[in-house]
């Protein structure tokens, strides 16, 4: 973490969310907020681990709602914000996301988030984020490198302030996680400027018919951004040596970007930078520089479009093309989908939807769109390697987790078949593991009661809920009030091991603050659950205490309400780090 | 190798060290001035699960990820990981391997041979050294079966990097608790002899 604090002019080798971290600091940012989530996670633990030493304010916030909240409530008194997140976070921080759109804000603030195609570190889905930006009017940027990561934060601050607008910043997986070296600049001293929020309803109050005001002025500040835009070096057009007389193009950005002069390299070795083929390369992916796109594409026979996830940009650039040159054809990943590395036919998408793109991917896609001969087989080797018989090693609950203990309880007192289990988001979630082979359903967090409500509501069916410590502060608590207030007995066990243990073991509620953070007394789960009118209540170590917590099951299985055991014992792992 | 890039892919466990491995190895050769650029992977990797970290270095580096049968030296700090990694190998790959076999839950596990059968279909060019077993018995600590191999790796020249420049790496990298013994591990692998 110090390296982070090195000396301006070195150039260190740092993680594409490291170099945010810094390009925050050398912003200024004043304010940093977040709930982990990986691939955005780093930004949460750098600023934890830093934070008192820089002079920045730094919080895990119950949420990525209450994160975003946050941060903007601090960009409102003046200062500069940082909110970070994964793509779900966004999901849930977007209720709050589209009226601050509206609103704008004071002091700068960017919301990072970062998407996960292929689902490395992510349950639920796949999401491309992109189309939060236009949805709510906010401009987004999308670096390639983690240099990129830092310069683009550094602007998107300025950017933020000059408008008075949140600027989202956007990565997938591989651009967060690579690694490349970064030159520093300075990170200013902490500035004297004193924060505080003035009273303006016209300014955050977002009330008809006021609000119908801001929209249109949020507009006006996306043409004004548009024409920054525009000009932008973000996006630059990339010039291959040889004159383009075959009139073929490629538009990419973020990490795709990478994989595409990669290719262009593999196919061109003796050309210099890029090879033959332009490329104009989009680091703002809302709003976009459409003149810039049009002067690309107007005298191009083809195009092809390089980016990960569903087609954003090709669907953007098809509507471009249809003023400048209708007959443009446009090659990326609409019409008939196919899976990456595949061989591609005529008439069908060359890069796939579903998954991050790779390298050979790319290569392929720009050698049949140019028309170039490869000499390796990539189809054949794929064959080659599907054959070879390799045993999956999934990712499975530590020697000496407490969660065994809770499975192996459920597996001797309960009737597998004819009860339902329902997960949620954490390590429990890996009890789809065929070793456990306990989870009948998993979907985002606070999920778990929600929808066992809903099939105990409709089928009298028995349920046992999966709930973690973290994840019952994050969405937990409304659904467990809906099962006692509309009445369903879902039997929830919520997985208190003292930590947000998956995402890199992040301090929550359950546990407090020590002294040095300011001393928070740990907000008891129990206290809530008996708060939401739960009566039927045990908190129970389940590795010190099995005979109970078996007894526990057995009761509360018979029972008509809802019921909970908070199963408390500390994560194995940081009990090996900080003892008992 | 003067004019071409490296392309290396280390694979193994969670918990077994890839990303530090990966780190030394990219100071090193930003050391040497070279450019450099990795990946690597997060989230599940705590818990046992697969981890595979990639690096390329040399001059103009673009993608992160080393293309599919792209990689020059593949490091195996588990055995069956090692199949994984075919993805990335061709005839001309070279493979560093751990004599070491950590069983799946909930799965058979494959023998040495009919892992080294499955590789030899790919590249011929197999070396196999004991490096967990000789770090358990030298420093009674198998995490430093990765430094070793990698020592293996660049005293017999298979990665294009100076032993200086990674022991420089290794001494700004691991902190002072641990450096000693990871700058023995590094050595000694200098005078190791491979098994196959």
């Amino acid at each position: 973490m110090e390296i982070l604090l090195s000396k301006p002019g070195q150039k260190i080798i740092l993680l594409g969310n490291e170099a945010i971290c810094r390009g925050a600091l050398e912003a200024g940012v004043n304010f940093v907020s977040t709930y982990p989530g990986t691939p955005a996670s780093e930004i949460g633990n750098i600023f934890y681990k830093i934070s008192k030493k820089v002079g920045v304010y730094f919080e895990f916030s119950t949420n990525e709602k209450v994160a975003m909240e946050a941060a903007a409530g601090a960009s409102f008194s003046g200062l500069r914000s940082l909110v970070a997140m994964k793509h779900f976070g966004l999901n849930v921080a977007s209720d709050f996301l589209l009226p601050l759109a509206y609103s704008g804000v004071k002091g700068g603030m960017v919301i990072f988030v970062a998407d996960d195609p292929s689902g490395w570190s992510s349950a639920q889905s796949e999401q491309n984020t992109r189309w939060y930006a236009q949805m709510s009017h906010l401009p987004m940027l999308e670096p390639s490198t983690p240099q990129e990561c830092k310069d683009f934060i550094k602007f998107a601050f300025n950017l933020s302030e000059k408008f008075q607008i949140p600027i989202i910043i956007r990565t997938t997986t591989r651009a967060s996680h690579q690694s490349a070296p970064v030159k520093l600049d300075q990170i200013p001293r902490s500035s004297s400027k004193v924060p505080k929020f003035i009273k303006d309803p016209h300014c955050f109050s977002t009330m008809p018919p006021r609000v119908l005001e801001m929209k249109k002025e949020l507009f006006e500040k996306i043409e004004k951004i548009k024409k920054i835009s525009e000009d932008s070096k973000f996006n630059q057009l990339v010039r291959g040596r040889a004159s383009n007389q075959l009139k073929l193009g490629i538009i990419t950005s973020g990490i795709s970007y990478l994989y595409v002069m990669e290719a262009l390299k593999e196919l061109t070795p003796h050309h210099h930078v890029g090879g033959g083929l332009p490329v104009l390369k989009l680091g703002f992916i809302y709003p976009l520089p459409e003149k810039k796109i049009k002067n690309f594409i107007k005298n191009l026979k083809k195009v092809l479009i390089v980016e990960e996830l569903e087609p954003y940009l090709e669907r953007e650039i098809k509507i471009l093309a249809k003023e400048v040159n209708p007959k443009l054809k446009v090659y990326g990943k609409e019409g008939q989908p196919i899976e990456g590395g595949r061989i591609w036919k005529e008439r069908k998408a060359i890069l796939p939807q579903i998954g991050e793109l790779k390298p050979e991917y790319v290569l392929l896609a720009v050698a049949r769109f140019s028309g170039k001969k490869l000499k390796f087989d990539s189809k054949k080797h794929l064959e080659k390697f599907e054959k070879v018989k390799i045993p999956q090693r999934l990712p499975i609950f530590c020697p000496g987790c407490p969660y065994w203990f809770i499975f192996s309880a459920i597996k001797k007192v309960v009737d597998l078949n004819n009860v339902i289990f329902g997960g949620e988001i954490g390590c429990y979630m890996m009890t789809n593991h065929p070793v456990v082979n306990l989870q009948d359903y998993l979907y985002c967090m606070g999920s778990a009661n929600g929808i066992a409500h809903g099939i105990s509501k409709s089928t009298k069916q028995k349920l046992i809920t999966f709930v973690g410590d973290s994840s019952f502060f994050h969405a937990g608590i409304p659904a467990l009030i809906n099962t006692v207030f509309n009445k369903s007995n879902p039997l929830v066990i919520i997985f208190d091991n003292q930590t947000a243990a998956m995402t890199g073991h992040q301090p929550h509620p359950g546990v407090g603050k020590k002294p040095e953070e300011n001393g928070v007394e740990p907000i008891k789960i129990e206290d809530i659950v008996k708060a939401c009118g739960v009566k039927n209540l045990k908190v129970i170590d389940q590795v010190n205490q099995k005979e109970e917590f078996q007894k526990a099951l057995k009761e509360f299985l018979e029972k008509d309400e809802v019921s909970v055991i908070v199963a408390r014992h500390k994560c194995a792992l940081l009990e090996k780090k900080h003892g008992k | 190798m003067e004019n071409k890039n490296f392309n290396l892919v280390i694979v193994g466990i969670g918990g077994q060290g890839q990303i530090t491995l990966m780190k030394i190895l990219a100071q090193a050769a930003l050391l040497e001035k070279k450019e450099v650029k990795t990946s690597e992977l997060h989230g599940l990797s705590q818990r046992g699960g697969s981890v595979e970290v990639q690096m390329r270095f040399g001059k103009e580096i673009f993608s992160p990820l080393v293309f599919q049968a792209g990689a020059d030296l593949i490091l195996a700090l588990e055995m069956h990981e090692s199949l994984r990694a075919l993805y990335y190998c061709s005839e001309k790959t070279k493979f560093l391997i751990n004599r070491n076999l950590i069983p799946i839950p909930g799965q058979t596990s494959l023998s040495e041979e009919e892992i080294l059968k499955a590789i030899k279909k790919f590249t011929k060019k197999i070396t196999i050294i004991n490096a967990t077993e000789i770090c358990k018995k030298e420093f009674g600590n198998e995490i430093l079966a990765g430094i070793y191999l990698i020592g293996y790796g660049v005293y017999k020249k298979m990665i294009p990097l100076k032993p200086k420049s990674v022991l420089n790496a290794i001494k700004k990298l691991i902190p002072e608790k641990y450096l000693e013994s990871n700058l023995k591990a590094f050595k000694l692998a200098s005078a190791s002899e491979a098994v196959k």
